[in-house]
């Protein structure tokens, strides 16, 4: 019984992260969240399961959350254009064990709502914004990333 | 000092005029190209000298959109390439990034699907540079203005790529629809979510 005990109270905060770390938001939502206030700096990365690219750069984006801390991400994951499961980022976010924050967004037409994001995005993804949240300097790639890139696109708005 | 103003009042407008990835606009006129078809003859736009216009759609084997809207493009074609306005598929990938969109695949696909349109191969990549196409499935409606091609519409095929059945908007055929009819196309330019055009490491 206290082993039963010991086992929930380290498991249950593990198992309501995950829950909560990959949450389904509309755009309101996700425009909140990329103008948030905060001091650091906002990278906000686009991405989905089937997306090779994306798939491959991702730990560069995990790797500059863990190392930085003045460095904010966010791996938005577009999959519920395609596919209405969110189940797949879900099991993708566990297996991966991402550690950025992860929202996944559930919108319809993508002609109102990209735009709304990023006038200069075609769509096409991987796409990354990078914000200066004292400055509000922002940038924006629409590319799959290499080492290295991150950082030299953070210094250019710092 | 007047002199340094204007300087940077030219050059802030000359950024807020160039499009981020150069490429066509909605009217362009556009160049030729002559393309290897899965069939192994190549293929020219001025072959379509005598059609209304064209649908040229970037597109590829392997990008979950264009997985998703491969049947609503062979649609297109079955309904308005008999109307004048017929179908070009241009495959612009990267085969060595992207192995699924080699030149033998892709034929394989246009057999499998019985493509009754071209699939061509951009191997080069220089006809999607021109147009400045970006994703695929990626559409360029081009209407035939006394023997040149200008481009009417550029953007996504319609506003739902996960299920046909709950589009709204038909884009592309509202823009054929409105040029065959002599009236304003609605929408000239749309986006979707898509994939990136993988192209060759630079």
């Amino acid at each position: 019984m206290k082993k039963a005990f010991f086992l929930l109270i380290v498991l249950l905060p593990g198992a309501v992260y995950s829950q909560s770390a990959a949450e389904v938001v509309k755009l309101k939502q996700l425009q909140d969240h990329i103008n948030r206030e905060t001091s650091n700096i906002k990278v906000i990365n686009f991405w989905a399961t089937w997306c090779g690219p994306c798939v491959k750069e991702m730990p560069l984006f995990e790797k500059l959350g863990a190392e930085r801390k003045d460095v904010e991400v966010t791996l938005v994951s577009l999959d519920l254009d395609l596919n209405p499961k969110p189940e797949v980022v879900h099991r993708f976010v566990e297996r991966k064990k991402l550690k950025s924050k992860v929202l996944i967004l559930d919108e319809k037409d993508p002609n109102s709502w990209i735009n709304q994001i990023e006038k200069n995005w075609s769509g096409a993804i991987p796409a990354t914004i990078i914000i200066n949240g004292k400055t509000g300097q922002r940038k924006f790639v629409e590319k799959e990333l290499h080492e290295g890139d991150l950082e030299k696109l953070i210094a250019e708005i710092l | 000092m007047i002199r340094s103003i204007i300087a940077a009042v030219a050059c802030v407008l000359f950024v807020a005029a160039s499009p981020l990835k150069g490429g066509y606009d909605v009217g362009d006129t556009v160049a030729d190209f002559k393309l290897k078809n899965v069939t192994g003859k190549m293929v020219s736009l001025t072959d379509y000298a005598s059609s209304k216009g064209v649908i040229v759609i970037f597109d590829c084997n392997t990008c979950p959109y264009s997985k998703a809207y491969n049947d609503r493009i062979i649609a297109l074609n079955k309904k308005y390439a008999s109307q004048g306005f017929p179908v070009v598929a241009i495959q612009p990938n990267d085969p060595s990034i992207s192995p699924g969109d080699s030149f033998e695949e892709m034929v394989k696909l246009a057999e499998k699907k019985k493509y009754d349109f071209p699939y061509l191969f951009d191997e080069t990549q220089n006809v999607a540079k021109a147009f400045g196409a970006t994703n695929t499935p990626h559409v360029f409606l081009l209407k035939n203005d006394g023997g040149k091609f200008t481009v009417a519409y550029i953007g996504a095929i319609d506003d739902n790529s996960r299920d046909a059945s709950a589009v709204t908007k038909k884009y592309v055929e509202e823009a054929i629809e409105s040029l065959m009819t002599s009236k304003e196309v609605p929408a000239t330019k749309t986006k979707a979510v898509g994939c990136t055009i993988k192209w060759k490491n630079a």
